[in-house]
């Protein structure tokens, strides 16, 4: 459940009387790995979001971020050029460092084709340019994004299987059936690798989080935005939970998973979760105030668990709107006993789809 | 500077000196200020003419390139092989590449630029061309990949009268396709009519397919961008900035503008002359009044200071007037005549006038710098003549048994006749001008010894009328006083006479050679369209009436990036390939070379010689041609290279042609034919099909010719009114200053009737003097205007044709000018009781 669908937003919109028909989500028997890394690119939106926690050398913590989207605009088959836009792919990569106080962050995006850009079949790999995040044979996840001011060349080690999350990866996001996504998570993945910022290379070893989601329609209309976290505990368990606000207060629809250490996983239902707002932050860019310290609670058999979330820092806004993409707050978090990703979106328009 | 407190003294000396003259002589004053006025005048607004035609140019230029530093562009309108794309957007150094279709569209009967774009490209690499929806950012963004979705300049909004969410026709590349007004491009500037497509509906519905026209890069490191990208690229394609880009605008007129600008410089040159033919006078008139001051104890330079400040008076009034008239005459020229005063170097680029204040207080100063400098100089000569010889002797300065130095003359006349040999710098004809402006200057100086050759066989000549006696013996005794009187009149028309001279043979040299080249009975031509296929070409072919059809293709060739491109035309094959072209030199082709025949204006900006093997930028290939002749074009002053049809098809692919020339059966109407054949095509490209005869075809290019050349028949006409005002005012000034001797004349019993007939005969052989001296020096002028500036300029060789009708004209008015003037200057002279002329002290 993750942000970037709003880049929809660009790419495509419901209401166009487009001659593309997109799948949709149904329930189905399970993913098949690794083809299920890979892309599926009749479906309307796919990611593969990568956050995580860096340690580097000297012991200090930075927050992570990287992520490619691929959507496929409502362009029809019939146009034969090289440049028809049948796939388009964004990237965006991000490190909190809380010596610098801020979120640096950088983006890509093209069309695909001409060996420029594209989101293979078959298994994980992507690449805008120089741009790049794969699976490696050895079945390590590998990425290299650099902007003007970082580079991140990371690795990544699966430690635990995917969680397929909802009913055996169908994600229901919605009142409707179909408002649905296709939903894994690879939690508790080691990183190692070089993070460098001007001249200064640091080595970096830490823990991180994949999602990979695809739909073709999920967001209900009357939805305002989403919060989303995915947590890695340190006794081994990953906490997923997302819910979708209403315009105008109250909850769309909510969800996630514990899994616990031993492997047993327990899926919630929209009462299950539940957010509590505890700090608010006002970005003085945007002018957008975001809950970036929130209480979760998530019903489990065993009673109600809550987990307060407190930011890094709380000037992790991502705002990319200078090349016209949506703003959002992306942060890496603490809570207790573990540590994590919590994202807010629509805070600053109503994201429509 | 012992002389300065004399001068402070003397100023009210001076003053009354000045005011007194100025109050006895207002017209005298105002028109050598006019004469000052109109050169300042003429040279301002043509220089401002210029400069808004060029920055519009450039805005232009800027808005449709989305001011990329860098850009890949296609040589030629056939594009380049979009492969290359993905190669140049990873070479080295280059941080974002953008590709780019780029269409001449037309929609609701307006033109406007079409680009193709990625628009996730354009953003970072040049986002001033990317659309911006209606309701900002966050509305709903469906349409940036959509396939019909237009978005236009406000300029381009307001041409095509439409409205954003309105659809539009949009015709290009002889294709129609409706389009939906998607949004504004809000960073394109005022005046520039833009539109923005997705490249790939701009590649598909436009059958643009597989190519691309410009590939637009952002740098990482420039100098290793430039060096990884020249390797890389084809031959169809170049590398170039902006700067080559705008270069390419300005080299389009340059040299034209240059031309123009030298013109202009020319009208001030002669309102200098001007003043100095009248201050020369006003001095040898008041040379005794001078010469009392002297005695009095004005110093010398106080004379030249009083004359000096005349001077710079004229020349305050006159430059101040010149640049107001400049100003309005600059947008008057504007308006009517366009930005490149009608010579369509610049299509459509129209534009206010923009006042340029370095331009003006140049203007200003050389308006000034010629008035005073026309004064300063007879000023000096009169205050080194003897004070008491000047008070008894108003009359030359010179012993007339002297003889006429002609040395300096000669000198500068040499000089000039050498600068015309040196070769153009910089594309411009620098020495060519240079040698004009000592021509002049020796032509004038000679002026003296001129008068007394013409005049010595009629001098010794005894005559028994004597009215005509004393004419002659007037002129011929006193050549300076003539000289100063001449050689405003020498200046101006020898400028006229060799700029009509140099007009009439290029304008003669086209008309013979339209003639040459437009053999056939009828023309056909597609404008703005993908040309006739073959299967029209075969239709066309086939319509009764046609007995022969040669088709042609013409399109622009970028050789050199800075450069405007050439006209590559290819030709069908007849039995002589260069039967049509009226070829100066031809050398015959190895077998297993491509030839072609290059164009005179090609050779020589490329230095394409006959016989030497050449690389076109005619496909993506490296394909070597072999220069097979050069023949004589006067429509592409950028050069053309002809190629046969089969070699371009086989280079190229492309197998539509865009020209056809027609020879009818007998006995045939071609209007009947043209429509028949307009009748067998496509109703698209019928629309933009358009056929007409050979004598219709020339009466167009003539026009155009003349369009092109009006300016310079304003600047004609000007000159030679400044001429003749210059007689006028010179020969009537010169008339009234000899009431005394007049008087003396009478009492020698000479007829009233027979002093204006000596008058009007004095003026006449000074017209004529005057006349036939302008007319060599501007004979020898337009040689250099035709053999060195006009070739170096504009490329383009011709023969002379003298405009004996003009010349005739010319030197009749000046002689009845002369004659006039100087007999209406006669009568008011000689009305005065002749007892008191003589007694007259002043």
């Amino acid at each position: 459940m993750r942000v970037l669908a709003s880049l929809l937003l660009l790419v495509a919109s419901a209401a166009l009387a487009a001659p593309v028909r997109y799948p949709e989500v149904r329930p189905h028997a399970g993913f098949r790995f690794p083809a299920d890394h890979g892309a599926h690119p009749a479906y309307r939106i796919e990611w593969w979001y990568v956050t995580g926690w860096l340690r580097t050398e000297r012991g200090q913590d930075m927050g992570f971020q990287v992520t490619f989207f691929r959507t496929r605009p409502p362009v029809g088959d019939a146009n034969p050029s090289r440049f028809a836009a049948r796939q388009v792919l964004f990237a965006h990569a991000a490190l909190s460092d809380p010596r610098v106080g801020r979120l640096l962050h950088g983006e890509r995006s093209a069309r695909a084709g001409f060996g420029l850009a594209g989101a293979k079949v078959g298994d994980a790999d992507v690449a805008i340019r120089d741009w790049r995040l794969r699976r490696l044979p050895d079945g390590r996840f590998a990425t290299r994004v650099g902007t003007e001011e970082f580079v991140l060349d990371l690795t990544f080690q699966p430690t635990q299987p995917p969680i397929a999350q909802g009913v055996n990866g169908y994600s229901r996001k919605g009142p409707r059936p179909s408002q649905a996504s296709y939903y894994y998570s690879l939690p508790h993945l080691r990183v190692s690798g070089v993070a460098a910022r001007g001249t200064a290379h640091e080595r970096v070893t830490g823990e991180a989080w994949l999602d990979r989601e695809w739909s073709s329609d999920f967001l209900s209309p009357e939805a305002e935005g989403w919060d989303w976290t995915g947590l890695n505990l340190d006794d081994g368990s990953a906490l997923t939970a997302f819910q979708v606000r209403r315009k105008g207060g109250g909850v769309v629809w909510a969800g996630g998973s514990l899994r616990r250490a031993n492997g047993r996983v327990t899926q919630f239902a929209p009462g299950d979760v539940r957010f509590r707002t505890l700090r608010r932050w006002r970005s003085a860019a945007t002018g957008a105030v975001y809950p970036v310290a929130q209480e979760l609670s998530v019903r489990l058999p065993e009673g109600v668990r809550r987990f307060p979330l407190q930011p890094l820092f709380p000037a992790q806004e991502l705002d990319s709107r200078r090349s016209g993409l949506p703003v959002y707050w992306e942060g890496a978090v603490r809570t207790t006993g573990g540590r994590g990703y919590l994202e807010l979106t629509g805070y600053t328009a109503p994201l429509a789809m | 500077m012992k002389a300065e407190p004399g001068l402070v003294r003397s100023r009210l000396a001076l003053s009354w000196l000045i005011a007194g003259e100025w109050r006895w002589h207002p017209l005298r004053f105002a028109l050598t200020a006019v004469a000052i006025a109109v050169g300042v005048a003429l040279g301002f607004a043509v220089h401002l003419v210029n400069g808004s035609a060029l920055r519009s140019f450039d805005r232009a230029v800027t808005g449709v390139n989305g001011a990329a530093e860098l850009a890949v562009r296609a040589s030629s309108p056939l594009g380049f092989d979009e492969l290359l794309y993905p190669r140049v957007a990873l070479a080295a150094g280059v941080a974002d590449a953008s590709p780019v279709v780029r269409l001449r569209a037309q929609a609701n009967g307006r033109r406007f630029d079409l680009l193709g774009l990625d628009v996730m490209r354009a953003a970072n690499v040049t986002p001033s061309l990317v659309g911006q929806r209606p309701n900002g950012p966050d509305a709903r963004g469906d349409e940036v990949f959509g396939e019909d979705a237009l978005f236009l300049s406000r300029e381009a909004l307001a041409q095509l009268e439409t409205r954003v969410g309105a659809r539009v026709s949009v015709t290009a590349n002889g294709r129609t396709v409706p389009l939906t007004v998607a949004g504004l491009l809000p960073a394109i500037g005022e005046g520039q009519a833009i539109g923005v497509l997705d490249i790939a509906a701009a590649q598909w519905r436009f059958g643009r397919l597989g190519r691309l026209d410009r590939i637009d890069l952002k740098l990482a490191d420039r100098t290793a961008a430039e060096a990884a990208l020249s390797d890389l690229l084809p031959a169809d394609a170049t590398l170039s900035g902006a700067e080559a880009e705008a270069q390419q605008g300005a080299g389009l007129s340059r040299a034209y503008r240059v031309n123009l600008d030298m013109l202009a410089l020319v009208a001030l040159l002669t309102g200098g002359f001007l003043v100095f033919s009248a201050q020369s006078l006003s001095v040898a008139r008041r040379l005794r009044a001078f010469a009392l001051l002297r005695t009095l104890g004005l110093p010398k330079r106080g004379i030249v200071a009083a004359v000096a400040a005349e001077g710079l008076l004229i020349g305050l009034i006159g430059s101040a007037a010149g640049l107001a008239i400049g100003y309005g005459l600059a947008s008057l020229a504007l308006r009517l005549f366009g930005g490149d005063l009608g010579a369509g170097y610049f299509n459509g680029a129209s534009g206010r006038v923009a006042f340029q204040p370095a331009a003006a207080i140049v203007f200003f100063l050389l308006g000034l710098a010629a008035a005073v400098l026309g004064s300063v100089l007879p000023a000096r000569a009169a205050s080194r003549a003897a004070p008491a010889a000047a008070l008894k002797n108003a009359g030359d300065v010179l012993d007339p048994r002297a003889p006429v130095p002609w040395r300096p003359a000669l000198v500068l006349l040499v000089a000039g006749a050498g600068a015309a040999l040196l070769p153009a710098v910089g594309g411009l004809p620098l020495f060519g001008f240079a040698s004009m402006a000592l021509l002049l200057a020796g032509g004038v100086a000679g002026v003296p010894w001129l008068a007394r050759r013409l005049l010595g066989p009629l001098a010794k000549r005894p005559t028994a009328r004597v009215p005509a006696l004393l004419a002659v013996r007037h002129i011929h005794g006193a050549p300076g006083e003539a000289a100063t009187a001449l050689c405003g009149i020498v200046a101006s028309t020898a400028l006229m006479i060799a700029m009509a001279t140099m007009v009439t043979s290029f304008r003669g040299a086209v008309d013979e050679w339209l003639g040459q080249v437009l053999a056939a009975d009828l023309y056909l031509r597609v404008e703005g369209g993908p040309g006739f296929d073959p299967a029209a070409q075969a239709a066309l072919r086939a319509t009764p009436g046609v007995q022969e059809i040669a088709f042609s293709r013409q399109l622009p060739l970028t050789i050199k990036p800075e450069r405007p491109p050439v006209t590559l035309i290819a030709r069908a094959e007849t039995g002589r390939p260069d039967a049509l072209i009226g070829s100066v030199e031809r050398v015959s082709s190895p077998p297993g070379t491509v030839p072609v025949w290059v164009s005179e204006p090609a050779r020589r900006l490329y230095g394409w010689d006959p016989g030497e093997t050449i690389r076109l930028p005619v496909s993506g290939g490296a394909a070597r041609f072999h220069v097979a002749g050069v023949w004589r074009d006067y429509a592409r002053q950028f050069g053309a290279v002809v190629l046969r049809a089969g070699d371009y098809q086989r280079l190229t692919g492309d197998a539509t042609r865009d020209e056809a020339a027609v020879t009818l059966a007998p006995g045939v109407r071609g209007e009947g034919v043209g429509r028949a054949m307009l009748a067998r095509l496509e109703p698209e490209q019928r629309r933009l099909t358009s056929f007409a005869a050979p004598r219709a075809l020339r009466r167009f290019a003539l026009e155009l010719f003349d369009r092109s050349f009006a300016v310079t028949y304003v600047l004609e006409g000007v000159a030679i009114l400044v001429g003749l005002a210059g007689v006028a005012a010179t020969v009537s000034a010169q008339t009234m200053a000899r009431t005394r001797e007049f008087g003396m004349l009478r009492h020698l019993g000479v007829a009233k009737r027979q002093i204006t007939a000596m008058l009007g005969l004095e003026g006449a052989l000074l017209g004529l003097v005057g006349g036939v001296a302008g007319v060599l020096l501007g004979g020898a002028l337009a040689q250099v205007l035709i053999h060195v500036i006009n070739p170096q300029s504009f490329n383009f060789t011709m023969t002379t044709r003298v405009p004996w009708g003009t010349v005739a004209g010319v030197v009749a008015a000046l002689v009845l000018a002369g004659a006039g003037t100087a007999v209406l200057a006669g009568r008011r002279a000689t009305a005065k009781d002749a007892v008191l002329a003589v007694r007259e002290d002043w």
